[in-house]
């Protein structure tokens, strides 16, 4: 820049300046295009990246998992090892049992703690506190959560049991639903709740019959990607719920799940139990995905 | 009906007031469970490597230095994957691509964790040691210091693998918290960066990438809480051995998570049982102020964000 400002280089010396630096200009922009094409490349690399993942994890769970659908799966107790037959009645209906019981007990604290955050406590502390621990809640370690219920309640009772498993998944069902409840609840527009008041209708019934439904698309879809979830929570049931290797509809003995079942045959050498672990590796992985998407499409075909 | 008022209120008020009990429960029953181990051993549990069910002898950094270690391979793999992914998100892909695409990585996260460990093990371990430890291996069989990193058996199970493992599995947690934090960019400063002629590369590093680095780290932190506290991937492929006298990436190790999975359930009442739960303890202090961390810088942004507009 300073040699083109001095005035006493002369017309030709001028020249040659700036002819240099436009071709600095264009050298530098050459540059910076190119930077840019590397950076852009790289970026879809990384896309393809994520997504290449994804449909891998997909085709194997299939590739090795389908051969072993059949009816015995559904029909037939885990097997002993390197048996000929066996299937996973126990663990589907042990996993069935505990993730049904625990959302019924998890969403409704959830909802109603979601209601509390933003219909009470939008400024006071206790829901800033609230929100700032269930925040911390949704992404701490399920295992901690196992050992929490290990602690007060098998260690109690000196025995594992499927009630266990039941409480230790529904402290994971409660963060989640609290998360949705209130994030959708407070997209209702205050008209809705100024009108219902304006009508002389009382706190809860404004709650119950405006607010809480005109939110229930949003609502339902958290509970679907809870159950999702805790569909293949392994760790909290690994010292809660234990396994069984038999039929059991007894909440206060040990009950088998899907998730911990596949852990005990996958780690195992035996062919025939590997082939049954992959099946429900299988199992799970579609139960959840189909889960996840219809949460999804049910949420945008009411927005 | 000022009652049902009432009830109503006491009801979600109690709600509240559980989840807060929760968090309260759960460290003071952490603490309890770990008295034992926290009296025998005090701080320096932290830093002993014995870990001796049979005499009966506790240390826990074998298991602490495994889950620090396979947790940083993941950030280190997952962030600029997951930066790129955001960047392809907001600026490049055609406007018909973002739904299915942004949909593909959050079913990544979908997918249960005892999914990827058996994956893991039984597909992607063995591939990674046919074509990745043992070309690595050969490239530094002779050099000092890195070649002690990639030495040992290439049998696709150890840190490299759980941190792999653990990458793909927080890519979508990093990569969805960065797409919308780019996304709440005034769209003016982005349109003045670019009508004064800079390239995408530019306007996302020098504008983007500044106004929301809060937002960013929070949302890498968020990642690195969740790779902390995985338990089932890294338990299938970590190869669960209490070693630590080779540092190499490709030896079998311990994390706190797999040490708890495989053997709390078995452990005796006692010294072993108090100090596994203490292990947990630190892990959940560990995530605790990582995940506090993130909530209170995306926190911030979010309240920059208020101001600006």
């Amino acid at each position: 820049m300073s040699s083109v400002m001095e005035p006493q280089g002369g017309a030709a010396a001028l020249r040659g300046a700036s002819s240099a630096l436009q071709a600095s200009r264009v050298r530098m922009h050459a540059k910076r295009k190119r930077v840019n094409a590397i950076a852009l490349t790289l970026s879809l690399a990384a896309m393809a990246f994520g997504v290449f993942w994804l449909i891998w994890i997909l085709v194997e769970t299939v590739r090795l998992g389908i051969g072993g659908m059949s009816l015995a799966l559904f029909t037939q107790m885990t097997p002993p090892p390197q048996a000929e037959d066996g299937g996973l009645a126990n663990a589907i209906f042990g996993s069935v049992t505990m993730v049904g019981l625990a959302t019924l007990l998890g969403t409704p604290i959830g909802i109603l703690a979601g209601v509390y955050l933003a219909e009470y406590g939008q400024k006071g502390w206790l829901g800033s506190a609230t929100r700032f621990i269930n925040d911390i809640l949704l992404a701490a370690p399920s295992i901690v959560i196992g050992l929490f219920i290990y602690s007060v309640v098998v260690a109690r009772m000196k025995s594992f049991s499927g009630f266990a498993g039941v409480l230790a998944l529904a402290l994971i069902v409660i963060p989640v639903v609290i998360r949705t409840t209130e994030n959708m609840l407070t997209l209702i527009p205050n008209a809705l709740r100024e009108a219902a008041y304006a009508l002389g209708t009382p706190k809860w019934k404004v709650i119950m019959t405006v607010t809480l439904k005109a939110a229930r698309a949003g609502v339902i879809t958290g509970v679907l990607l809870a159950l999702a979830r805790i569909a293949g929570e392994t760790a909290p049931l690994l010292f809660t719920a234990l396994s069984n290797q038999f039929w059991t509809s007894n909440l206060g003995e040990p009950m088998a799940s899907l998730p911990v079942t596949i852990f005990k045959f996958a780690m195992s050498p035996y062919e025939n139990w590997q082939k049954l672990a992959w099946a429900g590796v299988f199992l799970i992985t579609v139960g959840v995905l189909v889960l996840n998407i219809l949460a999804r499409t049910f949420l945008r075909n009411k927005h | 009906m000022p009652w049902a008022d009432l009830v109503f209120s006491v009801l979600a008020h109690g709600a509240a007031w559980l989840t807060l009990a929760l968090l309260v429960g759960i460290i003071i029953s952490l603490i309890v469970g770990a008295a034992p181990a926290i009296r025998e051993y005090g701080l320096g549990f932290l830093w002993s490597t014995d870990w001796d069910p049979v005499q009966n002898k506790y240390g826990g950094l074998v298991m602490i230095y495994g889950t620090l270690m396979t947790s940083l391979i993941a950030l280190v793999i997952a962030v600029p994957v997951s930066f790129g992914i955001a960047l392809f998100l907001t600026e490049l892909s055609p406007a018909w691509l973002k739904r299915p695409l942004g949909t593909a990585v959050e079913l990544l996260a979908a997918v249960p964790s005892i999914v990827y460990g058996m994956w893991g093990l039984l597909v992607f371990g063995p591939l990674l040691a046919t074509f990745v430890q043992q070309p690595l291996q050969g490239l530094f069989s002779g050099v000092p210091y890195l070649g002690a990193l990639f030495s040992g058996p290439p049998v696709g199970i150890g840190l490299l693998s759980a941190g792999i493992i653990l990458a793909i599995m927080i890519i979508p947690f990093i990569a969805s918290v960065m797409r919308d934090v780019f996304e709440v960019t005034p769209p003016m400063l982005k349109e003045s960066a670019y009508g004064l002629g800079s390239t995408t590369w530019e306007v996302m590093f020098k504008v983007v990438l500044p106004y929301t680095k809060t937002g960013v780290v929070g949302g890498i932190m968020l990642g690195l809480g969740r790779a902390l506290g995985e338990t089932m991937a890294v338990t299938f492929v970590i190869g669960n051995m209490n070693q630590l006298n080779s540092l190499s990436l490709f030896e079998a190790a311990n994390s706190i998570t797999s040490a708890l999975a495989n053997e709390f359930a078995e452990a005796g009442e006692g010294l072993h049982q108090a100090s596994l739960i203490y292990l947990g303890l630190v892990l959940f202090f560990i995530t605790f102020v990582v995940l506090a961390f993130s909530k209170v810088l995306l926190a911030r942004l979010k309240k920059g964000e208020g101001s600006r507009s």
